[in-house]
C-alpha cells in the first residue's frame, strides 16, 4: 500500500468514453495489497474494460468473497454497487442479487482458495444455473490473505516461498468449468493486459456465466523460482491458443485476418468476438475437443490461455426460470406481494 | 532505441525543466525545498551560487524558467519560481560570513572589467576569491549598469541593488566610477592588465527616423529617458503620452510616465497581442495601472505644429495569421492621428562600441557586433573577453550573469596558460531519497493548489512617489502554499532493468500514464504506441535495457511525470527508485589549474 493516494491529476489528453468519463473515473480507493501483487494488475484490466465498454458505474454490481483477491472490488469503480460477502459464498449472494435486479452488470471477483476449496459447491452450482455474470478467479496457487498456504490450484511439486513442495493434485478451474457446462471459459494472465482486457470485455458482454481464470502471482508468498504460479514460470510456459478481439456493437471489424484464420462470434447485444487461432488445431466451440486439449496441455505443463470455450446459445438463469423481463426490484410492492389471499390460491394449485 | 545513458548529466538535467532553461542553471527545486523548510538563508545561498543576485532577480528576472516549468504542462500555471526567489532574499539572515573568503595574498594577475553591470560583477564575484586583482571601470557615477538606469525603482528598489552589489565590491574591487573609456586602443596600450572583460551592455536605444522626428523636443528614446528619470534629470512629462513598442522597456516607460505626471498613456503596438515582446506578467502589471495597449498601429509620422509635438500619425493594419500561428506583413486599412504631448520610443536596443577602434584585432560582424566565442566568451583578440548584452546583443540580467561565470573560467584558464576550450564538463550526483517503506525525503504528494498571486500596493498609493515598490512580496501563507506546488523534478525516477519482474504495478499506479512496457522500436514508433502517445518531442523518452523475463523494454515519457514516487512505492523489487540528481556546474573556482596560478610562479 502507499501512504498517499493516487494524485487527482491526470493526463491532460486523457480520453473520455461515450458517456463522458475518463478511465480515472472508474478507479476505486488506493489498493492495500502488497506492491507487485498480480491482483492489482487485474484490477487495472477491469477498469480498462468497463471504461471501454462505457458502463455506467451505477449499473455495475461488484461481488466477492474473502481473500486478497476478494478485497479488490474496493479498488475499482467506487461509484457502483458492491457486496463483499462470506468466504466462498459470493456465487449465492450474486444469484440473489441477480434474481432481484437482472439489469445490473455483475462482476464477481474470487480467488483460487475462495472458489476451489470452501466455495467449491457454490462455484459448481452457479455454473449450473448459467447465471448472467462475469466470474473472475484471481489464481495464485495460495491463500494469500492467510499468509500463503497452498490452495487447491497448486501444482504437484510446486514450492512456495516457505515450507515443503505441494503434493496434492491440483484442481484446474478451467477444465472443471468446461466439464460442468460453463458457457464461457477463458484463461488469462495478470501480466498480459493486451489479452486480458478483451477477454474481460467479452465475458461481461456474454449473456450467461463467464468464467475467467486469471493467473495472478502472489508476489509475497508464491513468486519464487520453484513456484509454478510465479511471473517467470508463467511467462516461460505461456501458451496462447486463441487471440481474442472484442468489437463493440456499433463498430466494424477493423483488424485484418487471413482467410480461414478469423472467426467472428456475434453476441446477443450486437457486439462481436473475433478469434484468431494461434494454435491451428484449437476450436473454442468444440467442448469435448477443448477439454481433451486442456488435459494434454496440462501434461505438457503448458499454461494455456485465451478464450477456451464458448456456447452462446444456452439460456441463462432468468430464461430458464421464465422470470419477468422487468427486474423484480422495479416491480411495485403490491404487485410483487399479491397478499395472503392470492398466496392461498397459488398454494391450492399444488394440493 | 538504445537504452538511455543516465550517466550523462544532461539527461537528468533536462528533466529539471526550470534549471535547464535558466541560463545560469539555478537549482530551483533545491532552493524551493529549503524555503519549505524555513531555511531562507540556505535558499538564498543556493541561488547566489549560480545567479549571484537573488534579491534583484527575484524581482525583475526575465524568468525563462517559468514558461519551461513542468507545471504548465500538467495543469496550466507554472510554479512562481521568481517570487519564491524573492522570498528567500526577503527573509534571509546576514550572509556576509557565508561569502567566500578573499585571500590576502594576491596571485599577481590584474584584470580589468569595463562597465559595472551584472556581467562584470559576476566575473568579479568569481575571480576575487581566487586571488585576482580586479579593477572595474564605469562611465557613470554609480554601479549596476542597466539594472539601475533602466529598471524603474518601483520595480527594483535601489537598496536591494546596492546591497547585493556591495557584497561583491566588498570582496576588494578597485572601483573606478566616472571613468569612461574613450579609446580602447589607448587603454590596452598601457598594458596594465593581464586580461580585459567588456561588460558595457547594449546602451543605445533604436531610433525611429520618421518625418517630424527631430522637429520637437518631445520625442524621447526609451532607455535614455529611463536613465534620466532614474537620475532625476527628468522629473515630468506631458499629460498624454504614447509609447511606441511593446517590449519590457515599453512597459517600464509607460508605468514611469504615470508616476511623473502623465494621465493618459497608450502603448502602441504594430502587431496583435500574442506577438508582443513583453513578458505576459509585465503586460498584466501595466494594464492593472490602466495603461491602454492599442494593437495593429504602425507609426508613420510625427505630427508637429510649430515646434510642438501634437500627435502621431499611424497606419491601422490588418493581418492574416495562418494555422501555424505565422503572421503576414499585413495591409493598411486606414490612417489615423493620435494626439499626444510626448512620444517615447521603445523599439529595441543596439550595441554601441564607438570607443573600440576597429583595427586593434577585435573583429566585428556585419551588424557591428564583436565576434565572440559562445563557449569561452573571448573575442578574436586574445585576452579580451565580452559578456552580457555587449557580447551577443540585448538579452537580460540572468544571461549577463551566465556569461560572467563562463568568462571568469576563461580568464582563469587564460592567465594560467591553459586551453580555454578544455573546460570541466558538468557532473552529477544521484542519491536515493527513500526513507522507509512509503516515506521519501521530500513532499511527494501532488498539491492541487493554484498559483498564488503577488499582492500589490494599492492603486492610489503607488503613484504618490516614483520609488514605491509595487510588489509586496509573498506572505508566509502564500509561500507555504506555493512551495508545495513544485513538482521536485530533480528527484528522478531511476530504473534498474534487471530487477523488474514486469508485474505492471508501476504502470497501473502512474496518475499521468508515463510508463509502458513494450517491444523496443525506433523512437517515432515507440512514441506512438505508449500508454499515452508521447507527443511532446522536446521531452525525452527514458528507455531501459531489455527486461529479464520478456526482453521487452520499460519506457518512461518524461513529459508529464509529477514525481509522485508512486511507481517506486508500488514496485515490489525496487526496480524504480527516486533519486535526487544534483547537477554539478563548474565555476572558475572548480577548475583545477595545472600550473599553480600565481603570476610569479608562472614565469
Ligand atoms: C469461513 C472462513 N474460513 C476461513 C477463512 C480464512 N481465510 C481467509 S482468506 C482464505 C483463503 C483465501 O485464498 P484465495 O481465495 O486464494 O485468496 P488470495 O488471498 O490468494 O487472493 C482463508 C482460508 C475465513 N476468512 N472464513
Ligand atoms: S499476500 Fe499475495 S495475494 Fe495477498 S496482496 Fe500480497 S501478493 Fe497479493
Ligand atoms: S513518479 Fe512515477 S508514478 Fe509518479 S508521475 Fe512519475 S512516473 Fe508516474
Ligand atoms: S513495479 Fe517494478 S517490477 Fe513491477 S513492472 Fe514496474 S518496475 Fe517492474
Ligand atoms: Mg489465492
Amino acid at each position: 500500500m502507499s501512504y498517499i493516494g493516487k494524485p487527482k491529476i491526470s493526463h491532460p489528453k486523457a480520453t473520455k468514453n461515450s458517456i463522458g468519463l475518463t478511465k480515472r473515473d472508474y478507479e476505486g480507493v488506493v489498493s492495500t495489497l502488497c506492491a507487485g501483487c498480480g491482483h492489482d494488475s487485474v484490477t487495472a484490466a477491469i477498469i480498462q474494460a468497463v471504461f471501454e465498454l462505457d458502463i455506467k458505474p451505477h449499473t455495475l454490481g461488484k461481488m466477492s468473497g474473502i481473500g486478497c483477491s476478494s478485497k479488490t472490488p474496493a479498488y475499482f469503480v467506487s461509484q457502483s454497487h458492491g457486496f463483499n460477502s462470506v468466504h466462498g459464498r459470493m456465487p449465492s449472494v450474486t444469484t440473489g442479487a441477480n434474481a432481484a435486479n437482472r439489469d445490473l452488470t455483475y462482476i464477481g471477483v474470487s480467488g483460487d482458495g475462495d472458489s476451489l476449496s470452501i466455495g467449491m459447491g457454490q462455484f459448481a452450482h452457479v455454473i449450473r444455473r448459467n447465471l448472467n455474470m462475469t466470474y473472475i478467479i484471481e489464481n495464485n496457487g495460495v491463500y494469500g490473505l492467510t499468509k500463503g498456504q497452498y490452495s487447491a490450484s497448486a501444482d504437484i511439486g510446486s514450492k512456495a516461498k516457505k515450507g515443503p513442495a505441494n503434493q496434492q493434485k491440483p484442481i484446474d478451474p478451467v477444465s472443471m468449468g468446461i466439464a460442468l457446462g460453463a458457457t464461457f471459459v477463458a484463461r488469462g494472465f495478470s501480466g498480459d493486459k493486451e489479452q486480458l482486457v478483451p477477454l474481460i470485455k467479452a465475458a461481461i458482454r456474454h449473456k450467461g456465466f463467464g468464467l475467467l481464470d486469471i493467473i495472478s502471482p502472489c508476489v509475497t508468498f508464491n513468486d519464487n523460482k520453484e513456484s509454478t504460479k510465479s511471473y517467470s514460470h508463467v511467462r516461460k510456459f505461456y501458451h496462447q491458443v486463441i487471440d481474442t478481439d472484442f468489437v463493440p456493437p456499433a463498430e466494424e471489424i477493423k483488424a485484418k485476418y487471413k482467410k480461414g484464420e478469423a472467426m467472428p462470434i456475434h453476441l446477443h447485444d450486437g457486439s462481436k468476438i473475433v478469434f484468431r487461432r494461434v494454435d491451428k488445431q484449437y476450436d473454442p466451440t468444440d467442448r469435448a475437443g477443448a477439454y481433451a486439449y486442456l488435459r494434454e496441455s496440462i501434461k505438457k505443463q503448458e499454461v494455456t490461455t485465451g478464450l477456451l470455450y464458448i456456447d452462446k446459445e444456452c439460456d441463462d438463469m432468468h430464461e430458464i426460470a421464465q422470470t419477468s423481463d422487468c427486474p423484480l426490484s422495479k416491480i411495485p410492492y403490491d404487485e410483487l406481494a399479491p397478499g395472503s389471499e392470492e398466496l392461498a390460491n397459488i398454494m391450492n394449485r399444488f394440493r | 532505441m538504445k537504452p538511455t545513458n543516465i550517466e550523462d548529466p544532461n539527461y537528468f538535467h533536462k528533466v529539471v525543466d526550470c534549471q535547464w532553461a535558466c541560463p545560469a542553471h539555478t537549482d530551483v527545486p533545491r532552493y524551493i525545498r529549503m524555503i519549505a523548510q524555513g531555511r531562507f538563508t540556505d535558499a538564498y545561498m543556493v541561488n547566489r551560487e549560480s545567479n549571484i543576485f537573488p534579491g534583484i532577480l527575484g524581482r525583475v528576472c526575465d524568468r525563462p524558467c517559468e514558461p519551461a516549468c513542468r507545471r504548465n504542462r500538467v495543469e496550466d500555471k507554472s510554479v512562481a519560481i521568481c517570487r519564491l526567489k524573492r522570498v528567500a532574499a526577503d527573509h534571509r539572515d546576514d550572509i556576509t560570513d557565508r561569502l567566500p573568503k578573499i585571500p590576502t595574498k594576491k596571485n599577481g594577475f590584474k584584470i580589468a572589467l569595463i562597465g559595472a553591470g551584472c556581467a562584470s560583477l559576476a566575473v568579479a564575484n568569481d575571480l576575487l576569491p581566487l586571488g585576482y586583482d580586479i579593477t572595474i571601470f564605469e562611465a557613470l557615477n554609480t554601479t549596476g549598469g542597466l539594472m539601475r538606469t533602466n529598471i524603474p525603482q518601483f520595480r527594483l528598489p535601489p537598496e536591494t541593488l546596492d546591497e547585493e552589489i556591495q557584497y561583491i565590491l566588498d570582496m576588494g574591487v578597485d572601483l573606478k566610477l566616472n571613468h569612461r573609456i574613450n579609446s580602447f586602443n589607448e587603454f590596452l596600450d598601457k598594458q596594465e592588465f593581464d586580461a580585459v572583460f567588456v561588460g558595457t551592455g547594449a546602451p543605445k536605444g533604436k531610433e525611429l527616423d520618421l518625418p517630424g522626428r527631430f522637429e520637437s523636443n518631445n520625442v524621447h528614446i526609451g532607455i535614455e529617458w529611463l536613465e534620466s528619470v532614474a537620475f532625476e534629470h527628468v522629473e515630468s512629462i506631458g499629460k498624454k503620452v504614447l509609447i511606441i513598442g511593446v517590449g519590457n522597456t515599453a512597459m517600464d516607460c509607460c508605468r514611469s510616465s504615470l508616476r511623473i505626471g502623465a494621465k493618459e498613456v497608450k502603448v502602441m503596438a504594430r502587431k496583435p497581442r500574442g506577438f508582443f515582446k513583453a513578458s505576459e506578467w509585465e503586460l498584466e502589471d501595466a494594464e492593472e495601472e490602466n495603461i491602454e495597449i492599442i494593437v495593429n498601429h504602425s507609426p508613420k509620422a510625427f505630427v508637429v505644429e510649430g515646434h510642438k509635438l501634437v500627435g502621431m500619425l499611424f497606419e491601422e493594419m490588418e493581418y492574416q495569421i495562418d494555422d501555424k500561428g505565422n503572421i503576414d506583413r499585413g495591409k493598411v486599412i486606414r490612417e489615423k492621428i493620435i494626439y499626444c504631448d510626448d512620444v517615447i520610443l521603445a523599439i529595441g536596443q543596439d550595441n554601441a562600441f564607438p570607443w573600440i577602434e576597429r583595427d586593434i584585432g577585435i573583429d566585428f560582424d556585419k551588424w557591428d557586433c564583436p565576434v565572440v566565442d559562445e563557449t569561452t566568451m573571448m573575442s578574436s583578440r586574445k585576452g579580451i573577453f565580452f559578456g552580457g548584452d555587449a557580447a551577443f546583443g540585448p538579452k537580460n540580467i540572468i544571461w549577463g550573469v551566465a556569461h560572467g561565470h563562463e568568462a571568469a573560467i576563461s580568464i582563469h584558464k587564460y592567465c594560467s596558460k591553459e586551453d580555454l576550450n578544455h573546460r570541466l564538463p558538468p557532473g552529477m550526483n544521484l542519491a536515493s531519497q527513500k526513507m522507509g517503506m512509503h516515506e521519501w525525503s521530500f513532499s511527494n504528494d501532488y498539491d492541487e493548489s493554484e498559483r498564488r498571486l503577488m499582492p500589490h500596493v494599492d492603486l492610489k498609493e503607488r503613484f504618490k512617489q516614483l520609488n514605491i515598490e509595487v510588489e509586496l512580496g509573498f506572505t508566509l501563507e502564500q509561500t507555504v502554499t506555493e512551495v508545495e506546488r513544485c513538482l521536485n523534478c530533480d528527484i528522478q525516477t531511476v530504473f534498474t532493468a534487471n530487477l523488474c519482474i514486469e508485474c505492471d504495478a508501476c504502470i497501473d499506479i502512474c496518475p499521468v500514464d508515463c510508463l509502458t512496457i513494450t517491444d523496443n522500436d525506433d523512437e517515432d514508433k515507440l512514441r506512438s504506441k505508449l500508454t499515452m502517445p508521447a507527443e511532446n518531442t522536446k521531452q525525452d523518452l527514458y528507455v531501459s535495457e531489455a527486461l529479464p523475463q520478456t526482453a521487452k523494454v520499460m519506457i518512461k515519457d518524461e513529459d508529464l511525470c509529477v514525481h509522485c514516487s508512486l511507481c517506486a512505492e508500488r514496485c515490489p523489487t525496487g526496480a524504480w527508485d527516486m533519486q535526487k540528481s544534483t547537477i554539478l556546474l563548474p565555476y572558475a573556482k572548480d577548475e583545477l589549474i595545472s600550473n599553480v596560478v600565481s603570476k610569479n610562479s608562472n614565469n
